[in-house]
């Protein structure tokens, strides 16, 4: 039974993993680039639940929305500012240098304002556990929660994507840009669009995390966006179902790894992994393969 | 010289060049024409190694060099130039040359690094085959420019000296014209017309330009769909009403 | 033309090295130099030698690389464990140059090892892969114990107990308190040598024949392989002179302290030197040394400046990309710079 009670744990983070990746991939998938300031967006987030539930007593619902609206309008603004200039750059190497200059950025702001020393986070999710098996199996609120937004989100932007206007739009953009424009398509407004879902997405990421691991720090998104990174990489980045499927895979190897070798080491494990799959599929598991022009 | 024999390559399912035969005569100066799309530049993709033919052979000098990676290619003689130019652009246009150089003139890395009489020796000489090679492009002013700096004609002759810089039996130009204004199209014409005769070189060359396929090209393959329209003496090729049609369409004639 | 171009500029670079030095030692022997300066100098050195380095990669072999602290990690456990299992057996010298050199051949070696994915992905995949690799380095060493007593080397991912070592014995590594008591041997000529061997190493390998091949790549793979260059050899050898250089630094860091561990070369130091080397000029290496001083030792001078340290690079770096690469931004500047020379030429024909 302990292996089920891991194995679930394993989808509950990878779940987490799931839909910052989902960040990721859709950005990289329609900007091309690696947002590496994602994963503290997720940071942002989080610490805006805390101070709206516990500073400013807001109910739990209205402290998630507004931490969504923060993180949404946060992602806006910095594809703004910092991304769209280069976005024609002549080195692709100039986007990502200022993605990580982005996300330094965001700690160390956090450092000021918030101070360095871990703060403790409160879960407000009041879901009771569920008992199964007598007893023998005990599935958390948080769990159950974590794994059906993961679930619901999925559908949602699967049917987004699929179904509506703008999602048809973003899939336009994300294949051929230049075509995209001479359809008439505002490429800026589907660039800025895919930010806003994937910053909202990392809030409700940030929430997730920290109610199921309840501390958090300036830098408590970066390890989770890094490794969100290797479960987009991992599934084939730019593919939605790729960042699903790489999220919890990825938290099922952590999980399990942790259980059953050593917790030190679980790290070392993700990583490897990664580096195995991309040695045997470079493009991920998901990937289309692209053959360069000559 | 080179003898191709049965080439086939397709992508997804599409031919995207079918039973390719082309047979090209030491000093040849031969011309691949055909309407865009029709698989000229996979076929010189195929034959200097970036793509793996499906099907057929490829043997220069009776050496079979199908399926070989690029560089191996290249040092078996065969050096081309591309559609869109690939120059390195950060380097200068004398580096560009003397990297073409790379395997003329060969040290190691330690030698580089403490400089011995070895690597001073080859570089001098490298710069001098360098400079050599700039001065038949009439180039030899704008050696310390960056590539990228150049004006497109520039950028176009530079691709060529540095891909005699290979020290090539053959010599491929992928429409070496492309982006030319008239008057540098025969300035052109005279510099590969130089070249041939200077480094009694083989040239297989692809061109839209139907003044320099006529003006320069002895013999043709013309390409429609991935195969072969036609092959044969430019002046009978050229009339062919087939290939007129290819050209221009149907409807056109 | 050219040739005395180059040299005389890295003529400049050498000589600005030792004038830094010799300025260094005379305010160090005319006692002007503050205790807490002092402690600089080494470490100075050390990032100095990691940002040319890490420049032969990223400017010079153009890929990003997140993973240069994992060589030097490499470099430091290798050169320090090497140092204490000879320390007495062989003269102080000796043994600290030949740690220097353990520590770059082992990392050195590593680095081969990682170039295999390398020659294999591009751009973002590339990076994120180094970024792997520096943090398994990190974790993998953080969780090994080694002990050394008369029957020979023990190993353990347990603990020092789990060494079963015997009265003599001696932890050499401590899982995640690392190498403690390391015999010393840095010292600023050391660290002044080794940057000037560093130059020596990078600044001549652009000008040859290797140096030409891995910019061919950097600049254009599938020309460069057209002119009958082998890319697979030339990353791979750009990747482990990269990294045997890091490895170096790693051993001239670990012998200027008593003790380290694992933890300090983690992705934030990948970063911080990546930082230097942007800043200093991408493929500039004199950037890279004027960088990598500047930003190192200025945040600790000025000490109200330390907390405000990372977020100032932070801003500099999105700022110096945004002003550098973005065609907008390029295309300001060429109008201005039309407009004033227009403008200085109206004034000459006034």
């Amino acid at each position: 039974m302990s292996f089920v009670y891991y194995l679930i744990n394993g989808i509950s983070l990878g779940s987490i993993y799931a839909i910052i990746a989902l960040g990721y991939t859709m950005v990289y998938g329609i900007a091309k680039m690696l947002n590496f300031a994602h994963g503290d967006i997720i940071m942002v987030g989080a610490y805006a639940v805390l101070n709206m539930t516990i500073y400013a007593g807001a109910n739990p619902w209205v402290a998630i929305l507004v931490s969504i609206a923060v993180c949404t309008l946060l992602g806006v603004i910095i594809e703004k500012i910092a991304y769209k200039p280069l976005r024609n750059a002549a080195s692709s190497l100039a986007v990502l240098i200022t993605a990580i200059g982005m996300s330094y950025l965001l700690q160390n702001l956090a450092l000021l304002i918030f101070g360095a020393d871990a703060k403790a986070f409160v879960n407000i999710i009041d879901v009771p556990s569920l008992v199964l098996f007598d007893g023998d199996l005990i599935i958390s609120g948080t769990i159950i929660v974590t794994i059906v937004s993961c679930v619901l989100i999925m559908a949602g932007l699967t049917i987004f994507i699929k179904k509506t206007r703008q999602g048809q739009a973003m899939q336009a953009v994300s294949e051929d840009r230049g075509a995209a424009q001479l359809m008439g398509i505002n490429v800026n407004g589907t660039i800025s669009l895919t930010f806003a879902i994937g910053s909202g997405l990392a809030a409700i990421a940030g929430f997730l995390l920290c109610s199921a691991y309840p501390t958090i720090t300036p830098y408590t998104g970066a390890m989770p966006g890094i490794k969100a990174f290797v479960a987009a990489v991992f599934g084939g980045i730019g593919s939605v179902p790729g960042a699903m499927l790489g999220g919890i895979l990825l938290g099922i190897i952590e999980i399990l790894s942790r259980a059953y070798i050593t917790s030190q080491l679980s790290d070392a494990i993700v990583f490897a992994v990664l580096i195995i799959v991309l040695l045997v599929r470079p493009t991920g598991i998901l990937g289309k393969n692209i053959r360069e022009k000559v | 010289m080179l003898e191709i024999k049965n080439l086939s390559i397709s992508f997804g399912g599409i031919k995207a060049v079918d039973n390719l035969n082309m047979k090209i005569e030491k000093g040849a100066l031969y011309g691949l024409i055909g309407p865009n799309g029709a698989g000229k530049t996979t076929a010189f993709n195929m034959i200097t190694g970036i793509y793996k033919p499906d099907e057929g052979s490829i043997v220069l000098d009776g050496k079979n060099i199908t399926g070989k990676h690029t560089a191996e290619i290249n040092r078996a003689g065969i050096a081309r130039t591309f559609q869109n130019i690939r120059l390195f652009n950060n380097m200068t246009v004398l580096d560009n040359v003397k990297t073409g150089l790379h395997n003329a003139y060969t040290y190691g890395t330690l030698s580089g690094i403490f400089k011995t009489p070895a690597y001073r020796k080859a570089e001098k000489s490298m710069n001098e085959d360098a400079l050599k090679l700039l001065q038949v492009f009439k180039m030899e002013d704008r050696a310390e420019l960056k590539a990228g700096s150049l004006s497109y004609g520039d950028q176009r002759k530079l691709e060529i000296a540095r891909a005699m810089a290979t020290g090539p039996k053959l010599l491929l130009l992928d429409e070496p014209a492309a982006g030319m204004n008239p008057n540098e199209t025969n300035e052109l014409m005279d510099t590969i017309a130089f070249v041939r005769k200077e480094f009694d070189m083989t040239i297989l060359l692809i061109e839209h330009d139907m003044k320099l396929v006529n003006g320069i090209c002895e013999k043709l393959t013309v390409l429609n769909f991935g195969q072969v329209l036609m092959q044969g003496e430019t002046k009978e090729v050229l009339k062919n009403p087939e290939v007129i049609k290819a050209y221009l369409g149907e409807d056109d004639v | 033309m050219k040739i005395n171009k180059t040299a005389k500029n890295n003529l400049i670079t050498y000589l600005m090295v030792t004038g830094a030095f010799l300025l260094v030692e005379i305010l160090s022997l005319t006692g002007n130099l503050t205790y807490h300066f002092g402690g600089l100098l080494v470490p100075i050195c050390v990032y100095v030698i990691a940002a040319v380095s890490l420049n032969l990669v990223v400017g010079i072999s153009g890929e990003l690389s997140l993973g240069h602290a994992g060589f030097m990690c490499i470099g430091a456990y290798a050169g320090a464990f090497f140092s204490k299992l000879t320390d007495g057996a062989l003269p102080d010298i000796w043994r600290f140059i030949l740690a220097l050199i353990v520590g770059a051949l082992v990392a050195g070696i590593f680095g081969m090892l990682i170039s295999i994915p390398v020659l294999r992905l591009k751009g973002d995949y590339l990076a994120i892969v180094t970024l792997a690799f520096g943090e398994i380095i990190k974790n993998v060493l953080n969780v090994i114990y080694i002990g050394k007593d008369s029957r020979g080397f023990h190993f353990s991912l347990k603990g020092t107990m789990a060494l079963g070592l015997e009265e003599d014995g001696m932890v050499i590594v401590n899982g995640p308190q690392g190498i403690s008591r390391i015999p010393g041997g840095s010292s600023l000529v050391a660290g002044f040598i080794l940057i000037l061997i560093t130059l020596f190493i990078v600044l001549n390998i652009i000008n040859s024949r290797t140096g030409r091949a891995i910019m061919a790549i950097r600049d254009n793979r599938i020309a460069a392989e057209s002119v009958g260059i082998n890319v697979s050899k030339y990353k791979m050898l750009a990747f482990s002179i990269s990294a045997a250089l890091a490895g170096v630094a790693g051993s001239l860091y670990a012998h200027n302290i008593a003790i380290f561990s694992a933890t300090k070369f983690d992705y934030n130091m990948s970063i911080l030197i990546l930082v230097f080397v942007v800043l200093g000029g991408i493929g500039n290496i004199r950037g890279s040394v004027i960088a990598a001083v500047i930003l190192y030792a200025l945040p600790e001078m000025l000490r109200g400046l330390s907390d405000y340290r990372m977020l100032i690079y932070a801003v500099l770096l999105i700022a110096i990309m945004l002003f550098n690469q973005a065609p907008a931004a390029i295309n300001f500047r060429t109008k201005i710079k039309a407009k004033l020379s227009m403008k200085k030429n109206e004034r000459g024909s006034e």
